[in-house]
Formats: C-alpha cells, sequence, structure tokens
C-alpha cells in the first residue's frame, strides 16, 4: 500500500498534459475570437463606406440630399477644437506633472491631487458634459461654441497628460539633475533646460494619446447641446461647430428614416479611424525613434 | 577685501536669483496642479446644486418608482428603469468582458511566445483605441441585424446587442490589467510550480491567478465602473424606451443615454426634468467613484508586493 503512494500514475500524468494543451487551445481559439470581431467591424465599417468615400464627401458641407452631402464642416470643427485643447491640456498637464514630480515632496498635497487625478481619469465622460453644460455653456455664456468644447475636452483628457507627462518626468536619470545642480543651476533651469529636453518625447506620445481620445469623444459634446444640422463653417472659437463623431451619431440615428445615412456614417467613421490611426503611429515613432534610455 | 567685494555681489546675485525663480515657480506649478482639483470640485458641486433641487422637488417614493415619464403632463421620476437598463447592460458586457479578457490576459502572459505578444498587444491596443461612437454604429447597424436573424423577437434597439458589443470594448481594459498583475508574479514562484511538476495551466490556476488575484479583481472592478459610464454604444443601440423589464430583447434606456437625450433634447433650464439630469449625473458619479475607489483599496490591501 505504502510503495503504490509513491507509483507513478501514467495515466493521471497524461491526463494532466492533455488537459493543459486543450485549455491553451482554447486560449488560442478565444484570441482568435476577438481578432476575428476586429475584422468584422473593420469589413462591416468599410464595405458601408465604399462608394461614398471620396473628395467630394472631404470638402462639402452638409446637404439634405444624402448624395451631396460631405463633413468638411465636421473636420474643420475638430481641427478648430484641438487648437483649443491642445495648448490647454499641455500646459495644464506638464506644469502638474512638474508639480508632483519635482517640486512636491511626498506630502499629503500631493497625494490629494495624484488621488483626485486617478479618480478623475474614471468620471464617464458623459458627466464632463454636464460641467461643460453648467459652467462654461451656462455660467461663462459661451453656449455650444467651440471654446466651450475645447475647455470641456480639455479637463476631460487632463489626466491622460499628466500621468503620462509623470513617467516620463520620472524616466529622467538622476545623474543628470545632479549635474546640472552641479555646474550651479538653480531647479528651475534644471528642469527647463535639462529635464524637460529629455522628457519631451514621453510628454509627446502622451499628449497626441490624449488628442485622440478628444477626437474620437462624443458624449460630453452631445451634453453640451450641439446642433443637430449645421450647415456653416465655423470661423472663430465662439462659433458653433460640430465635430466627425457627432456627425456619426447623427448620421447613425437619422439612419432609420433614409437608409444612406448609414454609409455616410461609415464613411465618417472610415475618415475618425484613419485619423487615429495616423496620430497613433506618429506617438509610436516618437516613442521609439526619439526616446533616451539610460 | 577685493575678493571679499565679489563674493558678497556672487552671494547676492545667488539670493535674488533664488528669490524669484525658486519660489514663484513652485506656486505657479501649484495653482496649475488645483485645476484638477478645481474641476473634481466643479463636478461635485454642479452635480449636487442641481441634484438636490430635483430631490426637494420629487418625492423619495416616486424617485424609487418604476414609472419614468419626464415629458407627459403629469410627469413622472422613476429611477429604477434607469437603474435596471444600466445594470443589465453592464452584465450582459461583463459576461463577455470578463471570460473572454481572462482568457487573453492568461494566454498572453503565460502560453504565447514572445513573438505573438509582438504580435497580438499591438491589435488589443487598436481595439482598446477605437472611439466609442464607432463600437455604437457597430452595434446598431452591424451587430443588431446579425441577431435579429438568430432571434426574431429582437426589438431594433434592445439591451443585448449594446451589451455585448460594450463587452468588446472592454476586453482589452481587462486583458491589459490583468495580464500585468500576472506578469509581476515573480519568476521563482512559477518555476517552483514547474520544479514540482506541475503543467503550465496547473502552474498557472494554482500559483499565478492567486498571486494575481487582487490586481485581477480591480481590474474587473474597473471594468464594471467603465461599462457603467459608456453612454454612445447604449445611447444608439439600446434606445430610449423608458421600459422596467427584464427582457434584453427590448429597448431599455441607460442612466447615460438618459442624460444625452434630455440635454440634447429641449428640456428648458429650471424645469424638473432639467434637474432630474443632474440627479442621474450624480448617481452616476457616485457609483464610478465608489467603484475606483473600491478598486484602489482592494489593490492596497490585497495586492502583494514581490
Amino acid at each position: 500500500m505504502k510503495e503504490n503512494k509513491f507509483q507513478i500514475d501514467n495515466n493521471r500524468i497524461k491526463r494532466r498534459i492533455v488537459l493543459n494543451n486543450r485549455v491553451r487551445d482554447l486560449f488560442s481559439v478565444v484570441i482568435v475570437l476577438v481578432m476575428a470581431i476586429l475584422i468584422v467591424l473593420l469589413y462591416g465599417i468599410g464595405k458601408d463606406s465604399i462608394g461614398w468615400l471620396d473628395l467630394q464627401f472631404l470638402t462639402s458641407n452638409l446637404s439634405i440630399f444624402p448624395e451631396k452631402a460631405g463633413i468638411r464642416g465636421a473636420i474643420m470643427g475638430t481641427v478648430y477644437m484641438m487648437l483649443v485643447v491642445i495648448p490647454i491640456t499641455l500646459i495644464l498637464g506638464v506644469a502638474t506633472a512638474i508639480y508632483l514630480e519635482e517640486y512636491a515632496n511626498d506630502g499629503k498635497i500631493q497625494r490629494f491631487i495624484k488621488v483626485n487625478i486617478s479618480n478623475l481619469a474614471s468620471v464617464p465622460s458623459v458627466i464632463f458634459g454636464l460641467l461643460g453644460l453648467t459652467v462654461f455653456a451656462r455660467m461663462l455664456n459661451l453656449g455650444s461654441s467651440i471654446l466651450a468644447g475645447g475647455l470641456t475636452m480639455s479637463l476631460l483628457v487632463l489626466p491622460i497628460v499628466v500621468v503620462a507627462s509623470q513617467e516620463a518626468l520620472k524616466a529622467v536619470p538622476g545623474f543628470l539633475r545632479e549635474a546640472s545642480f552641479g555646474m550651479g543651476a538653480d531647479k528651475w533651469t534644471t528642469i527647463w533646460r535639462v529635464i524637460l529636453p529629455v522628457a519631451l518625447p514621453g510628454i509627446l506620445t502622451g499628449a497626441i494619446l490624449a488628442m485622440s481620445r478628444a477626437i474620437g469623444e462624443t458624449a460630453p459634446l452631445v451634453a453640451l447641446g450641439i446642433p443637430t444640422l449645421l450647415m456653416k463653417i465655423p470661423t472663430s472659437v465662439m462659433d458653433d461647430f460640430t465635430v466627425l463623431p457627432i456627425q456619426v451619431y447623427y448620421w447613425t440615428l437619422d439612419s432609420v428614416l433614409t437608409r444612406e445615412y448609414t454609409f455616410l456614417a461609415a464613411a465618417t467613421i472610415v475618415v475618425l479611424l484613419v485619423t487615429l490611426f495616423v496620430l497613433n503611429s506618429i506617438a509610436i515613432v516618437i516613442r521609439n525613434k526619439f526616446q533616451k534610455t539610460f | 577685501m577685493k575678493s571679499n567685494e565679489i563674493r558678497d555681489i556672487i552671494q547676492n546675485n545667488i539670493k535674488n536669483k533664488k528669490h524669484f525663480s525658486d519660489r514663484a515657480m513652485p506656486l505657479f506649478f501649484l495653482s496649475m496642479a488645483f485645476i484638477s482639483v478645481l474641476t473634481t470640485f466643479g463636478i461635485v458641486y454642479t452635480l449636487v446644486v442641481d441634484a438636490l433641487k430635483f430631490f426637494a422637488a420629487v418625492p423619495l417614493s416616486e424617485i424609487f418608482s418604476t414609472r419614468l415619464q419626464p415629458l407627459s403632463a403629469d410627469p413622472s421620476f422613476g429611477i429604477l428603469p434607469l437603474l435596471n437598463g444600466t445594470i443589465l447592460t453592464t452584465i450582459i458586457a461583463m459576461f463577455v468582458a470578463v471570460p473572454v479578457g481572462m482568457a487573453v490576459a492568461i494566454y498572453l502572459s503565460q502560453f504565447a511566445s514572445k513573438k505573438l505578444r509582438k504580435i497580438l498587444k499591438p491589435i488589443l491596443e487598436i481595439l482598446a483605441g477605437i472611439p466609442t461612437i464607432v463600437y455604437g454604429f457597430f452595434a446598431y447597424s452591424v451587430v443588431t441585424p446579425i441577431l435579429m436573424r438568430l432571434i426574431p423577437s429582437l426589438e431594433p434597439k434592445n439591451v443585448l446587442s449594446p451589451g455585448l458589443v460594450m463587452g468588446i470594448m472592454i476586453i482589452p481594459m481587462v486583458a491589459s490589467l490583468s495580464e500585468d498583475s500576472m506578469n509581476s508574479v515573480p519568476t521563482i514562484m512559477k518555476d517552483g510550480a514547474t520544479g514540482l511538476g506541475s503543467t503550465k495551466l496547473e502552474t498557472t490556476f494554482k500559483v499565478v491567478i492567486p498571486a494575481a488575484i487582487s490586481g485581477i479583481m480591480s481590474s474587473i472592478v474597473l471594468a464594471i465602473s467603465r461599462a457603467i459610464g459608456e453612454t454612445m454604444i447604449v445611447t444608439i443601440a439600446s434606445g430610449s424606451s423608458k421600459r422596467f423589464t427584464f427582457d434584453i430583447f427590448q429597448s431599455m434606456q441607460t442612466m447615460t443615454s438618459y442624460i444625452v437625450e434630455f440635454t440634447s433634447g429641449d428640456a428648458g433650464s429650471g424645469t424638473v426634468g432639467y434637474y432630474s439630469l443632474y440627479a442621474v449625473g450624480l448617481i452616476l458619479f457616485l457609483f464610478t467613484m465608489i467603484m475606483n475607489l473600491l478598486a484602489q483599496y482592494i489593490t492596497k490591501k490585497y495586492g502583494e508586493r514581490y
């Protein structure tokens, strides 16, 4: 009896190995499934956009006739909104990161701000829309202008820039700092001349990721009350505007009445996805090419 | 004497220099950092002020009723239909995201070769970077028609399709967070299990997952919070029927899509309907806040550092 305990049960081992392989295969199938979903998604959208996505579509204004409708206004609106979002998030985000990483000593204020930022990052975007509606649109009387939308969006993507910049600043090795101090530079000079240039690729990567989030985000702008049908192209930051995802949203909703709107929405999505893809590729190139490792 | 003077001048210069940049800069950066704190306060303030007006105007018994008709002549503001829609879509999404996300995480961290990982991770990142409006379009004009062929009783707007698509959207999040925590389990522990004769599968389920459980749990909690707050997919694909039902083949409204419907609609400022928006927003905010704090608590309390 006692000897049996130590005897190797070949069948049992075989069963264990077979189980291991079966489960591994199951996991591979799941992975293939996920990829298949991605392909179905891209294929479904791409198929609907064929025949609708052309130069005329990119350069025309909105129209009540689907064949003549284009997204020039939405493209311009997106560009204008980015002109508001980029400087604001960069300045606020990098400054916050510099404070947290360089100036704050591990105190209560720093911990408070950090917790605050991570909480802010998980607040649903539609809530930011309510904030924008109350503060920017109503209190400051900006309405549903580009400025109101841009400010709302800036606050929404701020955590992304802060966290990315913090990581970039953290990665700057200590000996660079010490060398700079050793040369008699004060703290601000060290930050401006030594630390920021080294951290710049990381910061830019974060900024681009924040941008692509802002370009694709819909809910806060819908909550701001952006007009449904806008024929005018915006000329200043106080004008009403529309952006690519909003256009997708309205066309998808209206596709119940007019079937062609589905194709317009799909074509807009293709433009949106290509834009995001290009942006993300730029971010990856910056990260790989310009980031120094020490 | 002369050298002393020069030394004084240098000392003075340093003092003056320090005076300005080393005092002004921290203050400047602190004030910038406080904008994020102000944002949080701004959110809480706007939500609470207007939500209080709502709670003052509507009796509690009405809020906890199943009748939601904000625009009728005799308006009623029951939150239960919205809660129900939110919870149902979230549950469906979790049924997709948790098993698939875990399978992907386990495969990537335990079974996949380095080469395969290099291909698979960017694909996950692509999935994660797709805007939610695109998933909404996908749910409404690709997934729902497919499902309608399989399930004849399915309405054009329903809870099932956005729930499934929301799950797909959350897969990358569960996968990458869980994978990170599984990767941080030290190799020594895995090697120990392998050395005792475990198969990879046994090592994964008896050593790696128990060691990484806090990270996995918090990734699931964060995924729930994400699903609760998700807006565009449910707004497009689930519609705006304010029904209280458990039939996922029907159209229902979630808290988030209620906010979208009302802000883009014509609810005049100052009406109870307008304030209801903020009440729903406040509940939503509290939900996600609690989830987020819970996730942080789990990592802090049960997270093991190796």
